[in-house]
């Protein structure tokens, strides 16, 4: 079996595994990286939405040996240290969450949608996150904090831009 | 006809509720347990500090502490259900037998505890749900931990509160009476001396059982309770830090995964697992249990793959035919398992008969499946004789129960864990994922995690119990309904008494053999009965040409109940004129001690069939509010997962096997299904906090089954109701 180097949230980690195998497992028993969840196995509910080069995909459904040359960022990858991103802590803020083991995959598909689209309105956040289920029920609550988060980049983005 | 007395739960609006409902089928099943502490060993774990132990009253202990199958709770061992832990360093502990799923009860408890300590909310830790390390809890469901285990937690705060006050005035020698406990410190304010509790905890070793009436802080003057505080532990959920259960590693821990039979009830013929002891997994076979342990998830499943087994099936019935089995297949006989499950007051058949207008209809519901986001799991692990199981369950302690009696050891030599879960909603009270994990562990003498696929959630956890409802009634020609008979077959007695005033009634629940195995499932029949219940009443309103709400208003005296429909119906705009395809309807009820009334406004597309759910408004009220926004949050829930099972949700089987269990197969509430949602809290300071997880979902079926009426004319009595849009014909 041929060693395969993931890039994983800025680090390169080599994994022994069958190339056939879902780069979910591989994240979760090779690499312990746990916050990326199993719901489904077939990519219908979310929760274990990676960051492949900057688009939201389905770990579930992808395999290791198709994401050896890209940039994977996960739910442990995205706040710079201490300090959250802006969606997670509109997640916080707008207590956009229950029992939260969908948490994970919606917000790394909310940073994809906010990649894709600074200024979404209520029907672009429907659609773009109809993929992902949270079977509490907390989807308005998510539309607010993804409007929360977009608001707040949007503003530390316009805030940067006043001080160059 | 068969039937028995229905004893108090249905209709009553005490806090002590003495029985379990029938169609908690799932606990029944499993055997009775019981389990004495030994607060010896506990006190000498804990150490120095201020400990304080809460004893149930006597009333409340049925649920709580007595046996699985006692369902009138009259076994009441003398129980412990939370104690409270002062360290010497300050630290305080609260330990509970309930369980986190998404309710936020971590938070609402710790919430209790602050207010009544008088301490900040991050110096609190929950201990929950571990049990070697909490009380006896027969499990977190029923929406019982905030009018029960709110409470207790705050008299037990609030008694070591006393005794830390008693141990500054002690020191300082002067009357209690004039000391001030505040943010984790003891005052005098007429010295300005001042101690913290750690100082004050220094060096004591006192207990003390919790005095029976401590008196509490009134709701009205709640600092931290009554507040909208966040999730306590947010910060690991947002960041993916949190270790669900399926998240949980040992070092050596090997993945299971057990062979499924191709049906229900499917027996074992042969069994060959040579090939799978070549790919270098354990193979475990004892009867019909048959399970493999590998090194990674994908080995596990290979060689699960490579078993070949021959199961001999039996012809079962489909879900095409099951609402007529069920009706065959009551259950004979005079009050064959014990159970209370019938009412009957005044003469129903002469009322029916003297009526104005008579009405009958008969109700559907289907099976459906909880699909909680995460699969059960459990990770095994054995010491010599004893096993510790981390697994998602909302009953700990019946898990271990169960985990005994499967290896026929005693129960101190088990533990099980329950770190916080990704959701049950009723359905994870059994232990099966912890019992083949443990299984696989003693085998291959190493840990071992069971995680289910969502294909083996969908086909091998339990089902809410499909059911029919048959109701007759008869109404005076000026609104007074005069008759009311109700029939549930199978689905359950939650919720089944009507709270209109009906001098004549006869209600009766019907045991009935199930097709699938069945069990709780969030705000249990409550659903299905308050579905006939309120649909029925529609039509009654419209044979007597009343509004609904004027109708329901006539013959309903409960004041907290008129309360939310009179609340709900004002930011509804009850009465507003609608447009072709616009429909309002409404549904409301109680229980589990809550009220509820739910209004939706429906858009039919007459062309497609498509019905559009537009928007809901809920008003509820249950006590004084111990957290509004994360209330707020339980209510949208209920409304969101209620949509599923009124509108979609159906489980499709046909000769033991389940045709529909998978996620691309089965379809769930999504983003696109949610409707303007709007809530309504009546904050009542003057009556006990109860609690919220399941009420506010009883409403919303009957609401939207009103409005369609409204909309197009067309009645549906059967839940779901559009799985495949509406047809006009």
């Amino acid at each position: 079996m041929a060693t395969i180097h993931l890039a994983i949230n800025g680090h390169s980690y080599p994994v022994d595994a069958d190339p056939e195998t879902s780069l979910l497992t591989v994240l979760r028993e090779h690499l312990d990286l746990t916050g990326s969840k199993y719901g489904c196995g077939e990519g219908q509910c979310g929760a274990c939405t990676v960051l492949i080069d900057g688009k939201a995909q389905r770990s579930c459904i992808t395999k290791l040996a198709t994401v050896a040359q890209k940039q994977i960022t996960t739910i442990e990858g995205l706040a710079a240290g201490e300090q959250l991103h802006p969606v997670q802590e509109a997640f916080l803020d707008a207590a956009a969450l229950q029992c939260g083991y969908c948490t994970s995959g919606m917000i790394m598909s909310a940073v994809a949608l906010l990649k894709r689209n600074a200024n979404p309105g209520k029907k672009d956040i429907v659609d773009f996150m109809d993929g992902n289920i949270c079977r509490c029920g907390t989807y308005p609550r998510i539309v607010s904090a993804i409007q929360k988060a977009a608001n707040a980049m949007n503003h530390s983005a316009a805030g940067k831009g006043a001080g160059r | 006809m068969t039937g028995k007395t229905m004893s108090t739960t249905a209709h009553n609006r005490s806090h002590d509720q003495l029985q379990l409902e029938p169609e908690r089928y799932e606990l029944t099943a499993a055997p009775p347990y019981r389990f004495d502490l030994d607060r010896r060993e506990f006190f000498k774990f804990l150490g120095a500090g201020v400990l304080v132990v809460s004893v149930l009253p006597t009333a409340a202990r049925a649920q709580e502490s007595g046996g699985a199958r006692q369902r009138r709770g009259d076994s009441l061992p003398k129980e412990i259900d939370a104690w409270l832990h002062i360290a010497e360093d300050g630290r305080i502990t609260a330990y509970t037998g309930k369980a986190e799923m998404g309710q936020n009860i971590r938070t609402s408890l710790s919430q209790a505890v602050a207010e009544e300590l008088h301490v900040p909310m991050d110096k609190i830790e929950m201990v929950m749900g571990d049990t070697q390390l909490t009380p006896f809890d027969m499990g977190t469901f029923g929406s019982r931990t905030t009018p029960t285990m709110n409470l207790q937690l705050r008299k037990v705060a609030a008694a070591a509160c006393d005794m830390l006050i008693d141990l500054a005035a002690a020191q300082w020698k002067v009357d209690r009476s004039r000391l001030v406990a505040d943010n984790g410190t003891v005052t005098d304010p007429q010295t300005k001396r001042s101690l913290d509790y750690a100082a004050l905890t220094k060096g004591t070793q006192l207990t003390a059982s919790l005095p029976a009436e401590d008196p509490l802080i009134p709701a009205a003057k709640w600092k931290v309770a009554g507040q909208s505080v966040a999730k306590v532990d947010g910060r690991d959920f947002v960041t993916g830090k949190h270790r669900y259960p399926s998240d949980q590693k040992l070092p050596d821990m090997l993945y299971g995964k057990v062979l499924r039979p191709p049906s229900f009830g499917a027996a074992l013929l042969s069994v060959d697992t040579q090939q799978a002891e070549k790919l270098g997994a354990t193979v475990v076979r004892d009867g019909n249990f048959i399970a493999v342990a590998a090194a990674s998830s994908k080995q596990a499943a290979d060689a699960v793959a490579a078993v070949h087994a021959e199961w001999k099936s039996e012809p079962q019935p489909s879900s095409k035919e099951l609402f007529e089995y069920l009706r065959k297949n009551a259950v004979q006989g005079n009050d064959p398992s014990g159970d209370g499950d019938r009412f009957d007051v005044g003469h129903i058949d002469e009322a029916l008969t003297s009526a104005d207008h008579r009405l009958n209809g008969t109700f559907t519901v289907s099976y459906i499946a909880h699909v909680p986001l995460e699969p059960r799991a459990a990770l095994a692990k054995w010491d010599g004789d004893n096993l510790t199981v981390w697994t998602g369950t909302q009953r700990p302690f019946g898990v271990r129960g169960q985990l005994a009696e499967a290896f026929r050891i005693p129960e101190d030599r088990v533990r099980v864990l329950m770190p916080d879960t990704g959701s049950g909603y009723g359905g994870k009270h059994t232990g099966e994922t912890a019992i083949e994990a443990a299984r696989l562990a003693r085998a291959a003498k190493r840990p071992v995690k069971v995680v289910w696929t969502r294909e083996e959630e969908f086909s091998w956890a339990y089902f809410r119990p499909a059911g029919v409802i048959d109701v007759t009634s008869g109404v005076r020609a000026d609104g007074t309904i005069t008759a009311w008979e109700f029939h549930n077959y199978n689905s359950g007695s939650a919720g089944i008494r009507t709270y209109y005033e009906i001098p004549n009634q006869r209600i009766v629940f019907h045991e009935t053999q199930s097709p699938l195995r069945q069990g709780s499932y969030r705000a249990l029949a409550a659903t299905a009965n308050h579905f006939a219940r309120e649909s029925h009443m529609d039509e009654l309103a419209h044979a007597v040409k009343m509004d609904s709400l004027e109708f329901r208003l006539k013959n309903l005296k409960d004041e907290r109940l008129r309360a939310v429909f009179e609340a709900a119906a004002k930011q509804f705009g009850w009465g507003k004129s609608k447009a072709s395809g616009q429909g309002f309807g409404m549904g409301g009820g109680y229980e589990k001690l809550g009220n509820i009334a739910t209004f939706a406004e429906v858009n039919i597309d007459r062309k497609s069939g498509d019905v559009k759910i537009v928007r809901v408004v809920s008003a509820f009220e249950c006590g004084a509010i111990v957290n509004p926004d994360n209330l707020r949050n339980q209510i949208e829930g209920s409304n969101v997962q209620g949509l599923g099972g009124a509108l979609f949700e159906t489980i499709e089987f046909e000769n033991g096997k389940i045709l529909n269990g998978k996620l691309s197969q089965y379809r769930v509430p999504r983003f696109s299904d949610v409707p303007v949602l709007e809530t309504v809290l009546l904050d009542r300071k003057d009556i006990p906090s109860v609690g919220a997880g399941e009420c506010p979902m009883i409403g919303l079926a009957p609401a939207i089954a009103n409005a369609i009426f409204d909309a197009v004319g067309v009645r549906l009595r059967s839940l779901p109701m559009v799985p495949d849009g509406l047809k006009m014909s």
